[in-house]
């Protein structure tokens, strides 16, 4: 499990350009939208895109992305549950 | 009263003509339905709205050599500036300073997406690499129709035609130019059906405008065109005129690169823009062609925009989409032709595939074909990057 | 009618001219097919989280756009109107790539977002939270010109006092390979290097310490060699100048055969200062502001860069200049500049 957070990090650091970011400055728990590391719609839309090419999950509903990007933690939770590759 | 408009011509998924176009408005019938020109894997999974003359076709109709370089967007824009000047009475474009003002967001991209592999090599496809920018279809046109000073093209997402016609007007009513033809053409392309499918916005069923459970926008292609011309042409020439655009205004969200502010800003600044310079309250506005692109964002914040604009008390409005779908560039424009068209006509068009209003606003379109008095429509059109712009047209 | 004046010029190229006090002293010589920008420092003038998902062109045009501010003390202007010829280049090649590559499988929406047009006058927005007038144009070699024109007529009509205007222009990858294949196909097509880059500009009704004026503007989509000049002679009478007022004539020479526009045209005067940019700058539909750019600071500074000068002696004292530039015969731009 915490492989798959590492790897999180890692991915959205690189998917989303955070280039001030390294993967120790995100915490498990920290909010990845509104006040947490600032991530908006777009972004939402981009690991909607990583979900499906890395782990095989589609989301048809951006709205869905809202629960499951909470935080690290939460996206690793519900990848486990849920990939297929 | 406004600038004069003495000419229209469109083609677009509900037509190939004004009088096309006016057929299928009164006789509810979208031109929504399936892909056939573009080969993607996405034609499956959306409806467009189509022109449903191939480019060979067009082609002929224009009767250009069967070697050429125009793009799609410039064979659809063509066809609708040559029908705007004909409708106008405009045989020859030199007897008055003339300007053209086009607007795209696809410019050549039909073309260059087809050939970019093989520019390299292929000679037939190397006379696509000059054709790739917004500017050429333009320029091409106003070669064709002879206007050869003030010629420009204006890329501002999905509000683009609103702002080439308010240019036009402010050139006019400043004396620069004694007439203008003024409006837009976007051709669809795997690369813009691509770009809205990542945004997860177009729906794969016809769209529904402000409805409760809208799910995203079905694109379209047009083009469309209006003649402007100054008061003192049409009183020399006796122009009849079809309607006044009296009203305009431009103003940006600031907001998000594509989402809409939630009390919808922009579109409320524009709308205010446009009242003031139409000299015109809110209550004077007869009929709304509102921007509503079915997307869950979008309709909402127009909504909220009305909602501030009206005081709670909305005129009738509908959004026109759900017949030719969302033609980006040109929406505005072929909007302005179906404004005028409502003028004309004394109806108003229905918003189609409305069933329930949505829960924050409660708002209810109009979903039949009325017969109304009207003397003024207003008409929005609000794009990525915050652009908002609307229209007012009045009667003649 | 209002008096229009150029209140700050700001532009980032392939030389360094925009973090330099000086004005063109150290030139870099343009060789090559393609040249990139100079860029500078971003970080001093767009935030992090914003910078991320940027393009050079986006990047370059923000950061050029807030100098252009800062330099003229204006914080929020009454317009934003920009010009581009190819738009946002990059991640449209960028978006179209990872179509035809991943056969439209898992793409992702920044390249696309990114690629319209109007991205750089929506980011400046953005970024001011500006919700003004905002305006994009793309005409080829006049899309700067244009927005320049939206500006100036703004101006005239009292419907602003202070306009951010700019051209931006990014080289890309692929497109540009194929143009300049087909430029450089029989050898007599244009000589200078393609380039990048963007220029910005408050232009204002207000006069103030740093004002160059801009007299008058026109523009032409096509006119043939004999009718430009009958039209030059009518736009210069028609601003009340005559020829021998003219200081200085700053032309888009760029080495191909079209430079005969020019040669043309500076016929027309008497021992006049003749100079060029497009060797210092590349060619690019909206190389022009650059040469606006040199304009106003000449003016400004009183001083002219050797690295321009084409013919003709320098003068110590420069008041009025006249661009002219052109592309292929079409799209024909003059601008008349005073101090």
């Amino acid at each position: 499990m915490a492989d798959l957070r590492q790897e999180l990090k890692e991915k959205i650091i690189e998917q989303l350009n955070l280039e001030e970011f390294t993967v120790a400055d995100i915490a498990d728990d920290d909010a990845l939208f509104g006040d947490g590391l600032g991530l908006d719609s777009i972004d939402a839309l981009e690991l909607i895109v990583m979900m499906d090419k890395d782990y095989g999950i589609q989301l048809t509903d951006p709205k869905e992305g809202k629960e499951i990007f909470k935080s690290i933690a939460v996206l690793a939770d519900y990848i486990t549950d849920n990939r297929a590759k | 009263m406004g600038v004069a408009i003495t000419g229209m011509g469109i083609i677009s998924a509900i037509g190939h003509s004004v009088e096309e176009n006016k057929t299928s408005l009164l006789a509810s019938k979208t031109g929504i339905g399936d892909l056939r020109h573009i080969q993607t894997n996405h034609s499956q999974a959306i409806k467009v709205g189509e022109v449903s003359l191939s480019n060979a076709e067009l082609t002929r109709q224009l009767q250009l050599p069967e070697v050429h370089n125009y793009t799609r967007t410039g064979l659809l824009g063509l066809l609708a500036a040559t029908a705007a000047l004909e409708n106008a009475n405009i045989p020859d474009c030199s007897t008055y300073r003339t300007g053209f003002i086009s607007s795209t967001t696809v410019g050549g991209m039909d073309m260059t997406e087809k050939h970019i592999k093989q520019f390299d090599k292929d000679i037939t496809a190397q006379k696509y690499i000059e054709t790739h920018h917004a500017g050429d279809s333009t320029r091409k046109i106003a070669d064709a129709l002879r206007i050869h000073g003030l010629v420009t093209t204006i890329s501002t997402a999905c509000s683009s035609a609103a702002n080439a016609t308010m240019l036009g007007a402010r050139l006019i009513k400043a004396g620069k130019l004694d007439r203008v033809v003024v409006g837009g053409t976007d051709s669809l392309s795997k690369f813009t059906i691509n770009g809205f499918k990542t945004l997860m916005i177009q729906s794969d069923s016809l769209c529904a405008p402000f409805d409760a459970h809208r799910n995203g926008l079905n694109l379209g292609e047009a083009a469309a065109y209006l003649v402007l011309e100054s008061d003192a042409v049409v009183q020399k020439e006796k122009k009849e005129v079809l309607a006044y655009l009296s009203g305009y205004g431009n103003a940006n969200d600031a907001f998000h690169q594509t989402a809409s502010s939630e009390n919808g800003e922009g579109a409320f600044l524009a709308m205010q823009k446009a009242l003031k310079t139409a000299k015109l309250n809110p209550n004077q506005i007869d009929y709304i062609i509102a921007h509503g692109t079915a997307t869950p964002n979008k309709d909402l914040s127009e909504s909220r925009a009305l909602d501030r604009i009206f005081d709670k008390q909305i005129p009738d409005f509908s959004s026109t989409k759900s017949f030719a779908g969302h033609t980006v560039a040109a929406a505005e424009v072929v909007e302005a032709v179906f404004s005028i068209l409502a003028l004309q006509e004394q109806y108003i068009f229905p918003n189609l595939n409305f069933k329930t209003p949505m829960p924050e606003t409660g708002l209810k379109p109009i979903t039949s074909v009325v017969k109304k008095e009207i003397q003024h429509v207003l008409s929005n059109s609000f794009g990525f990057g915050g652009n908002c712009s609307t229209l007012i047209f009045s009667r003649a | 009618m209002k008096k229009v004046y150029i209140n700050s010029a700001v532009t980032i190229s392939a030389q360094d001219t925009f973090d330099s006090d000086g004005f063109l002293n150290e030139i870099k010589g343009l060789s090559g097919k393609t040249v990139a920008a100079r860029y500078p420092n971003y970080k001093n003038y767009i935030a992090p989280a914003n910078l991320r998902r940027m393009a050079e062109g986006v990047k370059m045009g923000v950061t050029a756009a807030s100098k252009a501010l800062i330099d003229s003390e204006i914080t929020q202007p009454d317009a934003i109107i920009t010009g581009t010829g190819m738009g946002c280049i990059d991640d449209t090649e960028k978006f179209l790539n990872a179509i035809i590559s991943n056969d439209e499988q898992f793409l992702t929406p920044t390249a696309f977002i990114q690629s319209t047009h109007n991205t750089v006058g929506a980011q400046i927005a953005l970024g001011l939270k500006c919700k003004a007038y905002n305006n994009t144009y793309s005409q080829a070699a006049l899309s700067f010109e244009w927005a320049l024109m939206d500006a100036q007529l703004l101006l005239q009509q009292e419907e602003a006092e202070n306009v951010l205007v700019g051209g931006y222009e990014e080289l890309g990858k692929e497109i540009i390979s194929y143009r300049r294949m087909m430029e450089d196909a029989d050898g007599l097509g244009i000589q200078v290097p393609y380039s990048e880059g963007t220029s910005f500009f408050v232009v204002s009704s207000e006069k103030i310490e740093n004002s160059v004026e801009l007299i008058d503007m026109e523009v032409y989509s096509s006119i043939s060699a004999e009718s430009i000049q009958d039209s030059l002679k009518q736009f210069l009478a028609k601003n009340d100048v005559d020829l021998s007022e003219i200081d200085v004539f700053i032309s888009g020479r760029n080495g191909d055969v079209f430079d005969s526009y020019y040669d043309l045209t500076a016929e027309r005067f008497e021992n006049i200062t003749q100079l060029h940019y497009k060797h210092l700058s590349g060619e690019f539909y909206t190389a022009s502001p650059f040469g606006l750019w040199a304009a106003y600071e000449i003016l400004y500074r009183q001083e002219i860069p050797e690295a321009m000068i084409f013919k003709g002696e320098i003068k110590s004292d420069n008041h009025i200049i006249l661009l002219y530039n052109q592309f292929k015969g079409r799209d024909h731009s003059f601008i008349l500049l005073k101090r």
